[in-house]
């Protein structure tokens, strides 16, 4: 680009950016279905601006110095509970990792009781994955400390489905009207639910795509239109989300066999060729090869699958430092 | 705005650049070593003119970057304060012994130059780092001195400095507040 044209264009973003004041109140992110179009937008620009710190050669800002980030685990997970960590540490803040097997919960600590033993040391910041939806809420009832969603049961997936957006917005600008569809077991999903309605709030078309019988029941209520037969609509999408199947409802009375789910809702080479050829494939990961995306599709160009990786450390240190700002508003001053 | 003072008008501001653009050039020695950074948000804007005059100048290419320093303001964690919004720095050069002159519009307590010391250290090590303002307003905080400055003001404590350019808001004046 020459000169003058990227001095007008950074200067047209720095005065857009001048005049906008929003203020962040949230304390906690605990569903993606309780923020405002406005709110979605300032965290997604928010982690527009830290993109940058993961491409320093040190990696550190000191917004969360002394700061105690917790994770709080009580499902196994390794990228996410590592990507909130390395989002904490980019920020310069202390992380405890707290993970169910083998600490007090084996020893019939209620959750509540946990939290409150962990707040005594000090902490600022809760990331809580939990089987039971609900569980983040509970958290924020009776804690101080933030509290940050990173899954509850199949409720919701907040910082998923925010890092989902933030890869769309990169690549496409506007999420107005942008067709996107979620293929898979769309009933147990969290993920799939925090796009819906943070896709949904940003004006997107949200389709889901899958058997009938891993549809939610309560389908109708969601603002999406629902398919059951992907090489009907896949030429129409600007986006293909799919969802991880999980092989323990594989095999089961709701999906007769894994080769059936592949040839009907796998994402092969040969179903791309009836897609655009500018869709992005997105996944959230793990990926099962040759299930939900052929390797081809999974490493092709139109995947995203690594760069929503890296994006989901930009918008887990924007999701961080938010909370940590809404807190600082809502302190007493100390006398 | 009926209290507001205005101090200094577009011409005069003009003025002053030229000024700072004519120390910068009889203090640094004029090479490929010397980077321009501008503090978010008028400091870029500042930095972007001074590059145009200083080009113009100069015979070498002079690289230009802006840097944002909200991640390393140290009031972040205080209860009650504004909240800055996050945005990102481009500093697309190595900054290993260069000579960076850092550009912003007012200084005032010292904080915002000290958060920017911080932040170009994260990024490399300069070989040395100047500090060009449009207005010292004196009040300083911290041990904080220009090396290239407009225009020196003396303003009581309570009252604002505030600048006001063209390519960001929609006038061009220097006013107290």
């Amino acid at each position: 680009m020459p000169q003058e044209t990227a001095d007008k264009a950074g200067l047209k973003s720095a005065q857009s950016k001048i005049k906008q004041k929003f203020t962040w109140h949230r304390k906690h992110l605990l569903s993606l279905q309780d923020l405002t179009q406005e709110e979605l937008v300032h965290i997604l620009d928010t982690a527009e601006g830290f993109m940058e710190v993961s491409r320093r050669s040190i990696k550190k800002a000191p917004a969360l110095r002394g700061k105690v980030v917790v994770n709080l685990f009580f499902e196994d997970s390794t990228r996410t509970r590592n990507s909130f960590t390395l989002a904490a540490s980019r920020l310069s803040a202390d992380v405890l990792e707290f993970t169910a097997k083998g600490s007090s919960i084996s020893k019939g600590e209620t959750l509540r009781d946990t939290a409150r033993n962990l707040e005594a040391m000090g902490i600022d910041i809760v990331v809580i994955r939990h089987n039971a939806g609900g569980a983040p809420h509970l958290l924020s009832d009776c804690i101080d400390a933030c509290v940050i969603n990173a899954g509850d049961g199949y409720h919701e997936h907040p910082t998923q489905g925010l890092l989902d957006i933030f890869t769309m917005r990169q690549l496409r600008q506007d999420i107005r009207g942008l067709k996107v569809a979620i293929v898979g077991d769309i009933a147990h999903s969290r993920v799939a639910r925090s796009n819906i309605w943070g896709l949904h709030t940003l004006g997107a078309q949200v389709y889901l795509v899958g058997p009938p019988t891993l549809m939610p029941s309560a389908v109708k209520q969601l603002p999406v239109t629902v398919c059951h037969d992907f090489d009907e609509i896949i030429g129409e999408m600007d986006v293909l989300n799919m969802l991880r199947v999980q092989f323990e409802r594989i095999g089961s009375s709701v999906f007769p066999s894994v080769l059936e789910y592949a040839r009907l809702f796998g994402l092969t080479v040969e179903r791309m060729k009836h897609a655009r050829p500018d869709v992005i494939v997105m996944h959230p990961g793990p990926i099962n090869r040759g299930l939900e995306l052929e390797s081809e599709v999974a490493d092709g160009p139109n995947s995203t699958v690594l760069r929503q990786v890296s994006n989901g450390l930009a918008v887990r240190m924007a999701v961080l430092f938010l909370v940590n700002q809404a807190a600082n508003l809502k302190k007493k001053t100390d006398k | 705005m009926k209290s507001d003072h205005i101090c200094l008008d577009e011409k005069q501001i003009s003025e002053l650049l030229d000024k700072i653009a004519a120390q910068i050039t009889a203090s640094v020695p004029q090479n490929e070593s010397v980077a321009l950074v501008g503090i978010r948000s008028r400091g870029e804007v500042l930095a972007q003119r001074l590059h145009k005059i200083l080009q113009e100048k100069w015979s070498c290419e002079i690289d230009r970057g802006v840097l944002d320093i909200t991640l390393y303001r140290d009031d972040l964690n205080q209860a009650g304060k504004p909240q800055p919004l996050v945005r990102s720095t481009e500093i697309n050069f190595d900054i290993d012994d260069r000579v960076i002159v850092l550009v912003d519009d007012v200084l005032n307590t010292g904080r915002s130059v000290r958060a920017a010391l911080d932040a170009l250290i994260d990024l490399g090590r300069p070989q040395a780092i100047h500090l060009a303002v449009l207005i010292d307003r004196g009040s300083r905080e911290l041990p904080i001195r220009p090396d290239f400055v407009g225009k020196n003001l003396e303003v009581p404590r309570e009252k604002k400095v505030q600048v006001y350019l063209r390519e960001v808001d929609d006038k061009e004046v220097v006013v107290v507040e």
